[in-house]
Order: structure tokens, then C-alpha cells, then sequence
């Protein structure tokens, strides 16, 4: 409080001297922000670079010397990417498609179909719809193990175990967010364009990829994004679901290596990881603005 | 095209005469009901549209939901024998050992969890938001590790810290200690980014005149902080602190990947795993070598559902009583 009187005080006597006063003040206070923050960004960083650094490195020495550099007889070169291709007895390079297509293809059922179906529910609006909606809404808070055991059952039964067809099992237990967000985009935007179009005799079909659609294309892409980071890291689901002799995603390579840790080759497996994470640390900087903008969206709405 | 023509007219005929009293009279009053003109041929492709989720949402959830239920009130192995035997499972699963320390342990790994992270992930939101230079950078390095799965950061940290607790003749595997500090060292890496975000977009939002209005009046950074900022970025406080707890009860992955709740102590004849949390917990039981613990392991993920579910309408039933004193 007295410090407030002081600074009015001086307020009243030169109020010219006191700004630039203050500016340089709070110039230093912001370099200082700025040299903490440089210094936990480091902090931040130092685990993927321990990462780069072991995947280089012989394995003997990943356990003792974890956070040496690779120099001398530490530096194993290229020979532990080439051991990770076929580490496991499995092809990495086959885990990642394995990845790809099931993160790709699932992607795009559950954007294409719960749009349609977000539009049809959200304009039709009839008893059906809402039981519907209000089961998808509740779908989000039911955690994965409550239908883990019956879902992989039900999915084995129904030959859902391969790469190709693991995406409708995606489409069914990831609708709930998917729906929920795309219902709330539809019922913000005026009905009056789709009226107009239908008036104008433009059917259904078209009036959804013509006029509907490109109005969605924001929330796609944030639902979009939510669904890549989901389902590329997915671990359980895929490991239940997929038979896991034939399909392998990448997390369940990697957790097969970890499996039998001690006897493990190490700098391999952070080869492994470091093959990993790069495509995920490229695509995350490609599209770094879609991928917090849709976080935010997502976090917002559920 | 003519054949055509007269399906849609008999369709249409049809409808009118399913028509109620009150579609009628709005039909009457209010013109040409502009509703219905999207309604009612979007309704004759309810097939197309609605067809595929609610397939898969049936194969996906509702069914395999439905079935765990029953499935919680029987004793099985495979699906198909199972046989019906009321709370038995229930009964089993409280008086399960392991169960209840995982229990505990979870609610007190999500709650040390939930205040590390929005502490500091605010802290970090607060000096983005100062107009630093380079605060784009700094966003980018925070959000970064919640692009890496669950499986890959646990791999990551373990060697990591392996790596020092070697030093001192110890691994994360041995000690309890150092595996519930790890994990909450792991999960505050991977979430304080995705937290600030939220943050971020709350502090953006604060009016620019309740914060100039503050300074005019000579309030301190500190009487700013607590009397403007916080209780405008509200919403987003209770978003992120419902988010984290349910994050850190359905823990998984990183669960599995670092510890895989190891070390295990013997308790009265019982091998308890020091570091198991719930849903690590339901999952060996499932899938342990006792394959009759199976019903009980089904009735474990009820009560772990009906707890999750039961924190999600609590952030429900908060956010729609904020909603309405605003």
C-alpha cells in the first residue's frame, strides 16, 4: 500500500519520467521471462535429444552412459537402425504401414460418416436421432477397459482383425466426440443456405457435399486431428483387437521390445524410437496451427 | 425419369396423410413449413447417412457396452459359458487387495497429478501470454510431447531414468517411490502443454479494458492476478483440472510402458504390484494367467466406469451451473 501512495506521488510529479522508468523495468522483467523460459524449453527438449544421442550409441553403453555423447568407441553409426528393421522378429517398416493405414483410413471413415450423420441428426432431429445422440454423448465418458474384453470378442467374431477392417471398430467407439462436436458446428450454422438449395431442388446428397461440407471443413480438420493423435498412438485397442501375430502397429512393436527388457539391445531399440517420433515431430510442425487449434476446439467441447 | 416421378409422388402422398393435426396447421399458417422442405427428403436417406455410425457404433460400443454389463453378474472364461451368478464378481472385486491399493493409489497419483500439472501449466500460460519474444517457439517445445503416444514416452523416460537411478545401484523397477514420482515427472511432461493451450486461449479472452481498468485503479500484478485474471479464465480452469483427473484415472499406457507396476510386494500371501493403477489393474486381471478371475476383472471395470462417468456428469452438472449465474 505504501508502495501505491509512493508511486502516485511520484505520479503526480513527472508522470514522462516515471513511463520510460517503468519501460525499462519491465524491458528487463521480460528478458528475464524470456531466459527462463529458454532455459525449461531446454529441459523440455533434453528428452528426445537423449533419445537421439542412445540411438547411436552401442548398446552396453545406452545403460551406463546415458547421457554421454557418442564419441570414441560409444559410437555405433548406422548399425543400430539397421538392426531395429528387423528387430522383434518383425519388420519395423511393416508396423508402420500397419500404422498408417489403420490411422489413415479410420481418419477418414469417422470424419466422412459421423459428418453425414451429424447433419442428419442435427437436421432431422426426430426421437431416433436423440437416442442416438445422447448415447454417443455418453460413449465419451465410458473408459476404454469397461468394453475392452467384449469389444475384442465381438470384433474377432466379426473378423475386424486386420488393418483393413480394425477402422470400423475405430468408427463405432470413436463416433462419440466425433458426432458430439460436429452436432454443435451444424446447429450453429444458419439453416436458411441448406433450405434455400433444397427449394431450389437440390437433393440431399448434393446439398451435403456442396453446400455442407465446405462450411464443416474447419471442425473436419479439428476432429481430424484429434482422431490422428488418438488413434496413431493407440496402443490397447489395437493390441486386443488385431491379431497381433500378423499386424503390428508401432506401439505394439515397441511394446513387444520393452516386453523382454534386460536382454533387449537398447541402442536398437531407441533407433526404433527415434524412427518414431521423427514423422510425428514433421507432421506436428507442418501443421502445427490445425493441431492446437483443433486441441482447444476439442478441449472446449469436452 | 417419368417412374420416377410418380414414386416421389406417391412417397409424398403417403407422408401427407401421416401428417398430424398440429403439422397441418403450421402447414397452413406459417406457408410452406421451410423445415420440411430439408427434412423430409433428408429423411428417405436416413440410410446413407445414418446407416454406417450407428453400425459401427453398435459393433464398437453398444453392444460390446450391453454385454459387459451382463457379463459383470457372471462367471466366464470365454463369452459364450457364461453363467449367471448376481454380485458374486462385485463382491470378489472389493475384497481384492491389489484392487483396492490401485484404488487408492490412482485417486492419489490423480490428484498430485492434477494440481502439479495446472499449476504449472498456468504459470506457463501466464509468461506465454506477456508478449515474450519467441513465445510461439516456446508453445511449439511445450505442446510437442503430446504427439508422442503413451508407449513410446514411457519407453523414452525409462531409460532415461535408468539412466540416473543406475548412479546410485537403484532402477524405477525396484522402488515405489521413484515409480509413482516418475510417472508424475513423465505425465506433467506430456500434459502441461496440452493444459496451457487451454490456458492460453482462456487468458486471450480476458478483456483487455477489466485489465487496463485494474491498472488505472493501482492494483498490483499480484491483486490483478487473483481479482481479474482468475476468475475470468474460470472456465478454463474447470475444463483443465476435470480433464487431468479423468486423464489420471484412466491411465494407461504410460502406466504400462515405465513400471508395469512393478516392484511387487507379498502382503499376506497376496503379490501385490506397488505401482498398479486401475486400469492396469482391471486389465491383468483379465488377461492374467487366471482366466476364472475374468468375471471379477469385468466387474472391476464396471465400478471403474461408474467412478469415471461419475466425475464426468460432476464436470457436467459444474459447467451447466456456471453457465446459469452467467
Amino acid at each position: 500500500m505504501k508502495d501505491n501512495k509512493a508511486t502516485k506521488a511520484v505520479n503526480n510529479i513527472d508522470p514522462a519520467l516515471l513511463e520510460s522508468a517503468k519501460k525499462v523495468d519491465r524491458k528487463k522483467n521480460k528478458t528475464a521471462l524470456m531466459v527462463v523460459l529458454s532455459v525449461i524449453s531446454i529441459v523440455y527438449v533434453l528428452p528426445v535429444l537423449a533419445v537421439l544421442i542412445n540411438a547411436f550409441k552401442n548398446n552396453t553403453y545406452v545403460k551406463t552412459d546415458t547421457f554421454a555423447l557418442p564419441l570414441n568407441d560409444m559410437w555405433a553409426g548406422f548399425s543400430n537402425f539397421e538392426k531395429g528393421m528387423t528387430f522383434g522378429n518383425y519388420p519395423f517398416i511393416d508396423s508402420v504401414l500397419n500404422s498408417l493405414i489403420i490411422t489413415l483410413l479410420s481418419t477418414f471413415l469417422i470424419v466422412l460418416c459421423t459428418s453425414m450423420a451429424a447433419w442428419y441428426i442435427a437436421r432431422v432431429n426426430s426421437f431416433l436421432c436423440k437416442v442416438i445422440y445422447f448415447l454417443c454423448v455418453f460413449s465419451m465418458v465410458v473408459p476404454f477397459q469397461m468394453v475392452m474384453f467384449t469389444l475384442s470378442k465381438t470384433a474377432d467374431t466379426l473378423k475386424l482383425n486386420t488393418p483393413w477392417t480394425i477402422p470400423i471398430v475405430y468408427l463405432g467407439f470413436g463416433a462419440g466426440l466425433a458426432i458430439f462436436m460436429f452436432v454443435g458446428f451444424v446447429k450453429s450454422i444458419p439453416i436458411e443456405i441448406e433450405e434455400a438449395a433444397a427449394i431450389d431442388g437440390c437433393g440431399p446428397i448434393r446439398t451435403y457435399f456442396t453446400i455442407v461440407f465446405p462450411m464443416l471443413r474447419p471442425t473436419m480438420i479439428s476432429v481430424g486431428i484429434l482422431e490422428i493423435m488418438w488413434i496413431w498412438n493407440d496402443y490397447l485397442l489395437p493390441y486386443l483387437v488385431l491379431d497381433i501375430n500378423k499386424y503390428r502397429t508401432i506401439p505394439i512393436h515397441i511394446q513387444y521390445l520393452k516386453g523382454s527388457y534386460g536382454a533387449v539391445d537398447l541402442g536398437a531399440s531407441m533407433a526404433l524410437i527415434l524412427m518414431s517420433i521423427i514423422p510425428v515431430i514433421v507432421f506436428y510442425l507442418v501443421c502445427q496451427k490445425y493441431i492446437i487449434k483443433g486441441v482447444a476446439a476439442g478441449a472446449v467441447k469436452g | 425419369m417419368a417412374d420416377n416421378n410418380t414414386n416421389q409422388k406417391t412417397a409424398s402422398q403417403s407422408e401427407k396423410k401421416s401428417e398430424t393435426f398440429f403439422d397441418k396447421l403450421r402447414r397452413i399458417f406459417g406457408g410452406q413449413n421451410a423445415s420440411y422442405t430439408l427434412k423430409r427428403p433428408l429423411r428417405k436417406w436416413w440410410l446413407l447417412f445414418m446407416g454406417p455410425v450407428t453400425a459401427a457404433f453398435i459393433i464398437g460400443f453398444v453392444w460390446p457396452f450391453i454385454q459387459g454389463i451382463y457379463l459383470s453378474f457372471c462367471n466366464f472364461r470365454l463369452v459364450s459359458d457364461a453363467e449367471f451368478i448376481g454380485f458374486d464378481n462385485y463382491a470378489k472385486a472389493f475384497s481384492d487387495q491389489s484392487f483396492m491399493r490401485s484404488f487408492w493409489y490412482t485417486g492419489l497419483f490423480a490428484l498430485t497429478s492434477l494440481v502439479i500439472i495446472n499449476v504449472l501449466a498456468f504459470a506457463v500460460a501466464l509468461a506465454l501470454t506477456q508478449n515474450v519474444r519467441g513465445s510461439n517457439l516456446f508453445r511449439t517445445v511445450f505442446f510437442m510431447p503430446n504427439l508422442i503416444g503413451g508407449i513410446v514416452l514411457g519407453y523414452i523416460w525409462s531409460m532415461i531414468f535408468d539412466g540416473i537411478l543406475s548412479n546410485f545401484g537403484t532402477s524405477i523397477l525396484q522402488n515405489s517411490t521413484w515409480g509413482f514420482w516418475g510417472l508424475i515427472i513423465l505425465i506433467c511432461w506430456q500434459q502441461i502443454g496440452y493444459m496451457m493451450i487451454i490456458y492460453i486461449a482462456g487468458l486471450n479472452a480476458v478483456p483487455e479494458d477489466m485489465l487496463e481498468a485494474a491498472k488505472i485503479d493501482g492494483a498490483t500484478r499480484w491483486q490483478t492476478l487473483w481479482k481479474v485474471t482468475i476468475p475470468n479464465v474460470m472456465p478454463s480452469i474447470t475444463i483443465c483440472t476435470f480433464l487431468s483427473l479423468t486423464n489420471g484415472f484412466k491411465l494407461f499406457d504410460q502406466n504400462l510402458a515405465l513400471t508395469g507396476g512393478q516392484p511387487i510386494v507379498m502382503q499376506d500371501g497376496v503379490a501385490i504390484k506397488q505401482t498398479e493403477m486401475l486400469a492396469l489393474n482391471i486389465y491383468s486381471t483379465f488377461y492374467g494367467t487366471n482366466t476364472a478371475a475374468r468375471g471379477t476383472a469385468q466387474a472391476k471395470a464396471v465400478i471403474f466406469f461408474i467412478l469415471v462417468a461419475a466425475i464426468g456428469l460432476a464436470q457436467l452438472a459444474y459447467t451447466r451451473k456456471k453457465e446459469v449465474q452467467q
